[in-house]
């Protein structure tokens, strides 16, 4: 038996009937790692002796009869999520040696759950891509096609998902980075509600954005994800106090009448790929098969999220960003005369050029004279973009679409080209300015065999109704079972 | 709208950026593209229209003033580029 091959829920099955041992388990996968992944290139830091340690602990555990859906599973780690005593690079020169003094409340949790971490993935520099293309160390393949790019910023952990490189993996979504790398993979990703989980430890890219969620084979693994890293944390002020509902024990329920709300404005996207398109059509019906009732609704702001993101996203990350002065950790650049000087030289040659751009747009964004131009009244559209999805949701319990309007693209296509880059988050963009958690789940292979998602949004707190939908959609179509051949 | 060198390194000086001649003619040419993409959103009427900077109803949440663990000073100093007696080390500030 292939244990790389297993879904957590298989794993967590053989781990509990001693079928296999954890130690077996992650051995198996750091194997895999060894073999496969100088293809793919998911790992920037791979941490065999801490993930055996952490594998002989969870198998004193079990002995012990303790285990948990979590318990011996080994994960990987988006590098942009402290890891106390393992590099977080976050794929930037500038914190390309930083090893944090202390864990992400996230990863904390994922240790009491003895979870084992077999290391960090990569991602677009400071999650600012949607490709994983502007990782200062290394291009990440997509396991379905080695020339095409697998999605980003959460591209390493959907890549090292996709290729069995791992059981699951934690990302971070401020515009789609979960969910488009999840349905370019061919995997599931959960964006959660915005404070469903900590931040405390999660290297800031736009603070109001930002979340952390899981990806993974199935839906019932994302579930168990979700249930271990969820919660109110007193060390982030923006955690949300709502306790945290059973995700695993509701995901057989019926959704006989549930409300789907299929987006008018979505379909009227120009650039939509045929193949998404048929993909979508063909999830609706298989929906509307198990007794889901399909309603019409409108989201009149669609086409001016993407707009509004790239204004508030680049104003909030070049305050976060100012952190990286050379002075307490990271990169400092040598010779300079002055600390101002060293400031200018570090950055310039600390960041890549993305963050660059980006910093530059949210300093413009923010300066004097164009404050209220661009920040404020980007903000003001925020407001109608979250209204939209408030009336949106009085009319149904849920929303499907697409997740991208194309499958994965090739790797450089668009590299010279930001705002072609930028207009590919513009169906999962607007969930983040609203706060509500999206789902991507997939639906189906494009003619060149790419895999294709589905795209759940509902309003915030819904994730039991998201997972619950989606985990009917894969019981009944299963193409989260067919594999990428990577021989 | 077109935006000139000048403005561009107005903002990387705001930034603490120094950017080379080519970096300032490309990303002033991205930049134009991307704030004429932007500038749609004036087609929308929003007078009246409060702002959205944060998605949950939480306001100023406080806590107990308790004492609690820190990071002691090594590893505090453990990622610095230059350190020396227990403080962080920077070029010279005032000659």
């Amino acid at each position: 038996m292939d244990l790389t091959q297993l879904t957590i829920r298989e794993a967590h099955e053989g781990l509990k009937q001693k079928t296999f041992s954890s130690v077996e388990l992650t051995r198996a996968f750091l194997e895999r790692i060894d073999a496969l992944d100088s293809k793919i290139r998911a790992y920037l830091t791979v941490v065999p002796e801490l993930a055996l340690q952490q594998a002989e602990a969870a198998d004193r555990a079990i002995l012990e009869g303790r285990i948990g859906p979590l318990t011996g599973i080994p994960l990987s780690i988006k590098d942009l999520i402290c890891t106390q005593g393992i590099r977080t690079s976050c794929a930037s020169k500038i914190l390309e040696h930083f090893v944090p003094p202390y864990n992400a409340t996230v990863i904390e949790k994922l240790h009491g759950a003895h979870a084992v971490i077999l290391g960090k993935v990569n991602m677009d520099e400071f999650a600012m891509g949607s490709s994983t293309e502007h990782s200062a160390f290394q291009v990440t393949r997509n396991p379905w096609n080695l020339s095409c790019i697998p999605g980003g910023s959460s591209g390493g952990s959907a890549a090292a998902v996709a290729a069995d490189l791992c059981l699951g993996s934690l990302g971070s979504d401020t515009g789609g980075s979960i969910r488009q790398p999840a349905s370019h993979c061919g995997v599931v990703g959960l964006k959660p509600t915005y404070g469903r989980v900590s931040r405390y430890g999660l290297v800031a890219f736009a603070s109001s954005l930002d979340q952390i969620g899981p990806l993974a084979k199935s839906v019932w693994d994302t579930a168990a994800l979700l249930s271990v890293i969820a919660g109110h944390d007193p060390k982030d002020s923006t955690s949300a106090p709502e306790p945290v509902p059973d995700y695993i024990g509701n995901l057989d329920r019926d959704i006989k009448g549930l409300r789907i709300g299929i987006v008018r404005e979505y379909g009227a996207e120009k650039g939509m790929d045929p193949d998404v398109a048929a993909s979508v059509g063909a999830a609706v019906e298989t929906l509307t098969a198990l007794g889901a009732v399909i309603v019409d609704v409108s989201l009149p702001h669609t086409a001016y999220a993407v707009q509004s993101y790239y204004v508030i996203a680049p104003a909030e990350a070049c305050s976060n960003l100012a952190r990286y002065d050379g002075v307490k950790y990271g990169f400092r650049a040598d010779g300079a005369d002055s600390l101002m000087d060293m400031y200018r030289t570090t950055r310039s040659q600390g960041f890549g050029k993305e963050v660059q751009r980006r910093i530059l747009l949210g300093t413009f964004a923010l300066s004097s004279g164009y404050y209220d131009a661009y920040y404020r009244k980007a903000s003001q559209v925020r407001t109608l973009i979250r209204n939209d999805f408030i009336e949106a949701f009085r009319r149904c319990d849920l929303l499907v679409g697409p997740v991208a309007p194309t499958p994965a693209f090739p790797i450089g296509a668009h590299i010279g080209d930001p705002l072609t880059m930028y207009l590919n988050d513009i169906f999962t963009i607007s969930a983040n300015l609203a706060g509500i958690p999206g789902m991507s789940v997939p639906c189906g292979f494009s003619k060149e065999g790419l895999p294709i998602g589905l795209q759940l949004l509902g309003p915030h707190f819904s994730e039991p109704i998201l997972l619950q939908v989606a985990n009917r959609f894969e019981k009944e179509t299963g193409f989260h079972r067919i594999k990428p051949k990577m021989e | 709208m077109s935006l000139t060198s000048e403005t561009v390194l107005h903002v990387a000086q705001l930034a603490r950026l120094e950017l080379g001649d080519g970096d300032i003619s490309t990303f002033a040419r991205q930049m134009a593209d991307i704030l004429d993409y932007v500038d749609q959103l004036n087609r929308l009427d929003t007078t009246g229209i409060e702002p959205t900077f944060h998605v949950l109803p939480i306001t100023n949440v406080f806590r107990d003033d308790t004492p609690a663990s820190h990071l002691e000073r090594e590893q505090a100093l453990a990622n610095a580029p230059d350190r020396d007696e227990g403080c962080f080390l920077v070029p010279i500030v005032v000659g």
